[in-house]
């Protein structure tokens, strides 16, 4: 349960424009354990997408590594071997445009059971039925369909089924209900998390969702703006965010009862919107709009301490705590 | 469900996406008034010794007894100088600028089309430089100036129009899949293709080509009027089909001589050109039609 199937060592990911650098990922590092659910939270533009896309090898990252059970996966796919993309898959957030309208389910499905050889020719249509059965779609009705008469989450799910195809090992889940109605995203979650079970998967879920994060994830880890503000398990991120940007997202979280409501971190409003990657704030990227800012918040980027086991924050509220020890 | 059953179920799928294609076609009545046209026009073609009144009339006949008629019941659209019935050597005409929009396309779409998906795919690398600039050069030359100088080069005949008309036109091919390609290849299902280890003919021709079809085949079918008019352009100066056997634009020009008196000669083959051009324009429309994406 420990093993780390997944590190993450400084990675950056920078973008060059006309308008400047956009440092969508900035020196983050950490770590995937095997069989866990790993959650990536973050507002948009925070660089959850980037890193999902540079982990999957749609960009090459401009700096630091990235492992994969000891192998490094730092490069573009087209230098990654064969090994390495049937084990690491991914779920893209919008279903529409991720299948191909021209081909029908079974070709879709198909082609990842080519690519690697998974099984024979003659095998290959009963293991198309198997992963629609899997995903709780009749093989029946689906398998020659066009993904274009089928709705949101009936394609999700197809892509679902195409990534778990080859047998993989690591699947990274970037928003894979957030393009999809409510009513249809605890089906979808509940289908992951039975599917992970069956397989022993590890994720990486990418969400802007807590409260789903809540419910899926075991590991919690915060993004803003490029850089990770703190990392903690699931029970003790809801019980006792320690960065005050955390508590700001949690106390923006909409509740429905005043139970619910009694649990929140009161005391912080959310004010500001997230400043442009292109143009980072000097010292905490977070300082502008942090409520407990304080002189050397706008001069000094704080480091990644850890407070608890496991629980760790990169904030200087509590690295001059650690310092005064 | 055996895969005796599944088979029928996806054949009889397969039949009502056709019949789906074919209500949306027929949803325009000038389409399918073109597309009727235009089937008439090539079964006339394909069937001209048998349906023609005066078959012989094709190649070298005289009778100049009935020379210069005007239309009559006997002769249709009238005869000519020599006395040969214009009705049939317009249906034979159709042989020649169809025969000429059918090679002419299939040997300019396949290579033009394939260019343009790998400069498309490769954009930004000195491959789509190279593919693109190259096109550039072609396009840049007006397609009737250059076809023009390549039949004048060789000699004058069928064949050497259409090697020259097909040099001409793969350009466009390459220019429309091009610029279809390089917004494509974006897509996540491409990505996906491509994180899955799928090879690149696959990508380029199973998931990227498909999506490209429907705007190849719209400006086929209105190419083909298109090529239609330029070889008859070309047997209008006379560098196409040669006399005596009868090219839409050779009978023109040779009718135009007698405007207006003796009008049938050149108006016949003109208006046989028009309405293969609007036939193939309408069907073109139609295609549009039929492929545009569905909202789901």
């Amino acid at each position: 349960m420990s093993e780390e199937i997944l590190t993450v060592e400084n990675l950056k990911k920078y973008f060059v424009t006309k308008q400047g650098t956009v440092r969508a990922v900035d020196s983050v590092s950490f770590s995937v354990k095997q069989g866990e659910t790993c959650g990536l939270v973050g507002e948009s533009g925070s660089g959850k997408t980037t890193i999902a896309h540079t982990l999957v090898g749609i960009y090459e990252p401009t700096e630091g590594k990235a492992f994969f059970k000891g192998q490094n996966i730092s490069k573009v796919f087209s230098q990654r071997p064969k090994t390495l993309k049937k084990e690491i898959r991914i779920v893209f957030q919008d279903p529409g445009s991720s299948l191909n309208p021209r081909r029908s389910i079974k070709q879709i499905l198909e082609l990842p059971l080519k690519v690697h050889r998974i099984c024979s020719n003659s095998d290959r249509m009963g293991r198309v039925m198997q992963l629609l059965r899997m995903v709780e779609l009749p093989p029946e009705d689906y398998m020659y369909k066009s993904p274009q008469v089928i709705g949101g989450g009936e394609k999700q799910m197809v892509a679902i089924a195409r990534a778990l195809a080859p047998n993989p090992s690591f699947v990274v889940l970037d928003e894979p209900t957030s393009a999809l109605d409510v009513s249809v995203q605890a089906k979808i979650i509940n289908l992951l998390m039975k599917l992970q079970q069956n397989f022993n998967l590890t994720y990486l879920f990418i969400t802007h969702d807590l409260s789903l994060m809540r419910n899926v994830a075991s590991r919690v880890v915060i993004m803003y703006l490029g850089k990770i503000s703190e990392v903690a398990p699931t029970v003790e991120f809801f019980q006792n965010p320690l960065h005050p940007y955390t508590k700001m997202l949690l106390s923006s979280i909409p509740a429905v009862s005043d139970e619910e409501e009694s649990l929140k971190p009161k005391e912080v409003l959310s004010r500001g919107e997230i400043p442009s990657p292109v143009n980072v704030p000097p010292g905490c990227s977070f300082h502008l709009r942090c409520p407990q800012k304080m002189e050397i918040c706008s001069q000094v980027d704080p480091t990644m301490v850890e407070v608890e086991k496991d629980h760790l924050v990169r904030c200087h509220l509590f690295s001059d705590g650690r310092e005064a020890t | 469900m055996s895969k005796k059953e599944l088979f029928l179920a996806a054949l009889s799928r397969k039949r009502a996406s056709l019949s789906k294609g074919w209500y949306k076609f027929s949803r325009n009545p000038l389409s399918v008034l073109g597309f009727i046209i235009l089937f008439s026009v090539i079964l006339a073609a394909i069937l001209a010794p048998h349906i023609t009144p005066y078959p012989e009339h094709a190649g070298a006949f005289t009778n100049f007894p009935e020379s210069s008629l005007p239309p009559s019941l006997t002769h249709f659209f009238g005869t000519d100088t020599v006395g040969r019935d214009i009705f049939t050597r317009v249906i034979f005409g159709y042989r020649f600028s169809l025969t000429l929009a059918v090679v002419v396309l299939s040997l300019s779409v396949p290579p033009g089309v394939i260019l343009g998906l790998i400069a498309g795919y490769y954009q930004r690398t000195w491959i789509e430089i190279a593919i693109m600039r190259i096109t550039d050069i072609f396009l840049a030359v007006p397609p009737l100036v250059l076809a023009l100088a390549i039949t004048v080069m060789l000699s004058p005949n069928l064949f050497n129009q259409m090697m020259a008309i097909s040099l001409m036109w793969w350009p466009w091919y390459s220019r429309l899949v091009y610029s279809v390609t390089t917004s494509l290849r974006h897509e996540y299902f491409v990505r996906e293709a491509e994180l899955t280890g799928a090879s690149k003919p696959h990508i380029l021709l199973r998931e990227i080509l498909p999506n490209c079809m429907a705007p190849v085949l719209t400006k086929m079918s209105l190419d083909a009027g298109f090529v239609i008019t330029v070889g008859a352009s070309l047997s209008f100066i006379g560098l196409g089909v040669q006399p005596p056997r009868p090219g839409l634009g050779t009978m023109v020009a040779d009718g135009a001589k007698r405007l207006p008196a003796q009008w049938w000669m050149a108006v016949f083959p003109a208006l046989a050109i028009v309405i293969v051009i609007l036939s193939f324009n309408l069907v073109g429309d139609g295609l549009r039609d039929m492929f545009a994406v569905e909202e789901v």
